[in-house]
């Protein structure tokens, strides 16, 4: 293909990007910067750290640290769910794809609200767990408007996230490399230890940002699974915008949101570039 | 195999089948839940099909249902046709104004959707759109078109450009050769993506709750309203239908594709 051919393409090709890049700039770039703005202005448009220092305010503070509390047991128990199940899937079956899309889209088709919903049926006082065990004459247990109907709800949603990032990790790894460590006499553990898992990093990396960013900054499992007694910071900023109406407090507590949010970025593009 | 290995299959497939009981358990539950005669949903009154035929006369569930709709079909259209004019121009850009472009995309993907959805509430408010249907529209292909661009580019990438050059030396327009030689390739990467984004749209919830305006409701955001006072046993019914529908389409799609995939194959070898 010539020069000229060639130039002309590019230019095309450019103007065709030109549509994606105004709605990106318009709907994702600016909205960020207006949150960041409202944050750090009162009403009369002044500059102002009220806004995002109202997370020190103990009712705020105690439902950030909740919600870190909570996020970081949904995450934790995330992982270790869904790397064993990664590990079988990966050994027994040759074209897991097909099982992932039923794992991971396939639920989503039932609305993820009524999903959360049904747990209520589940552990609720006269709920299916507690027929079940009044039938066999066990006590009841208190599970619903628990901090662990809460876990439940979070580990439930978002336990997908977890485990495609690990599965595909886990599959990319050369199987010569795991014989060749076994060949070398290391045993079932140190093959584990010093192979499989250092090269799973990245997906485990990036399977903790995307179950631990949504389950900090969920309002919808508190409020289905947890009564309307327990508040996350997501209630607390989901309020502030739909019944209070201070957006500037609200843009304040998303702010200090957003910290957690590049910090999550930060580290999983690190581990990232160490990949590649 | 020696029967120790046998067993340890045997319990890996266990646990794998538990994890998948975990996921589906609830989705069951609500189906039976549909055909549940009583409205209190711990009690069994009886088989009915009776909720299925109520809900096509609950005009605000209808009403509900065609919103939800309409936004996914619409904002997955424009994503698709909006995110792959993207890829095509990303992968001819130089390597940093692409990586930032790349970083722009990820936002919406890395972000929280609660402060997704509130700086597109601030961004409507303070350009005084009023909020409804369209501001919700718009919300959606927003944290669609990443979607459709992350699943096509992987595809884009391992295209082969000299076919394109190819078919431009011989004589075609760019646009001919695009359609001839190059949308083929991308194809099933525009077909997941797309599926990704529709499935994100049905079943938002935050983002929609934020953009949304008075009158203005989806599925979603009507069961979450409906949450607090017991929810109307029709919306069972309802969920269980795009349910199945929305598996049975999926299927039948694998279906097609994959005779396709073996056509091609067989084209291939003869």
């Amino acid at each position: 293909m010539n020069k000229k051919t060639k130039t002309r393409t590019n230019t095309i090709a450019g103007f065709l990007g030109l549509p994606y890049e105004v709605y990106a700039v318009i709907f994702i770039v600016i909205p960020l910067i207006m949150v960041v703005w409202y944050g750090f202005t009162d009403a009369s448009g002044h500059f102002t750290l009220s806004n995002v220092a109202s997370i020190a305010q103990p009712s705020n503070i105690k439902a950030l640290w909740l919600s870190v509390l909570l996020s970081v047991g949904a995450t934790a128990v995330c992982l270790l769910l869904s790397y064993p199940l990664c590990m079988f899937l990966v050994e027994t079956e040759k074209h897991a794809n097909s099982f992932l899309t039923m794992m991971l889209i396939v639920p989503m088709w039932m609305n993820f609200m009524l999903r959360t919903y049904a747990w209520q049926s589940i552990l609720e006082k006269t709920g299916i767990i507690n027929t079940a065990l009044t039938a066999l004459r066990l006590p009841t247990l208190r599970m619903i408007n628990t901090p662990g109907a809460i876990i439940l709800g979070m580990v439930y949603n978002f336990l997908p996230f977890m485990i495609l990032p690990i599965y595909n990790s886990l599959e990319k790894i050369d199987k010569n490399v795991i014989n060749a460590a076994r060949d070398l006499g290391a045993d079932a553990r140190q093959t584990f230890i010093r192979v499989i898992f250092p090269l799973s990093m990245p997906g485990v990396v990036s399977g903790i940002t995307m179950v631990f960013i949504p389950a900090l900054t969920t309002f919808v499992v508190s409020s289905l699974l947890g009564g309307g007694k327990i508040l996350l910071i997501g209630n607390v900023i989901e309020q502030e915008f739909t019944l209070a109406y201070d957006w500037h407090v609200g843009s304040g507590l998303s702010c200090v949101l957003l910290i957690f949010i590049v910090i999550s970025i930060v580290i999983s593009t690190i581990t990232d570039k160490e990949d590649a | 195999m020696t029967n120790e290995k046998v067993r340890a299959r045997g319990w890996k497939r266990f646990y794998i089948a538990l994890i998948f009981i975990f996921m589906y358990a609830p989705i069951f539950l609500l189906i039976i839940q549909s055909f549940n005669k009583s409205k209190s949903r711990g009690h069994w009154g009886g088989f009915t099909l009776g909720w299925y035929v109520s809900l096509f006369h609950d005009a605000d569930v209808m009403k509900a249902f065609g919103n939800t709709i309409l936004l996914a079909v619409i904002s997955s259209l424009v994503a698709v046709v909006i995110g792959t004019m993207a890829v095509i121009a990303m992968s001819r850009m130089k390597m940093k104004s692409r990586q930032l472009w790349l970083a722009v995309t990820n936002v919406p993907m890395l972000n929280a959707d609660i402060v997704t959805g509130v700086s597109l509430m601030l961004l409507f408010i303070t350009l005084r759109i009023e909020l409804g249907f369209g501001t919700v529209l718009l919300a959606h292909i927003t944290f669609n078109i990443p979607y459709v661009i992350l699943n096509i580019l992987p595809r884009y990438r391992e295209l082969n450009p000299h076919i394109y050059e190819a078919a431009l030396d011989l004589g075609a327009t760019p646009a001919q050769a695009f359609f001839k030689t190059v949308l083929p390739e991308i194809a099933p990467g525009i077909t997941s993506g797309g599926l990704m984004a529709f499935t994100m749209s049905l079943d938002d919830f935050i983002i929609t709750h934020f953009t949304t305006g008075a009158g203005m409701a989806t599925l979603p955001t009507k069961i979450y309203a409906e949450v607090k006072l017991g929810i109307k046993p029709e919306m069972y019914a309802l969920s269980a239908i795009i349910f199945v529908t929305v598996l049975f389409l999926l299927m039948m799609v694998n279906r097609v594709q994959e005779g396709s995939e073996n056509k091609r194959k067989a084209g291939e070898e003869a």
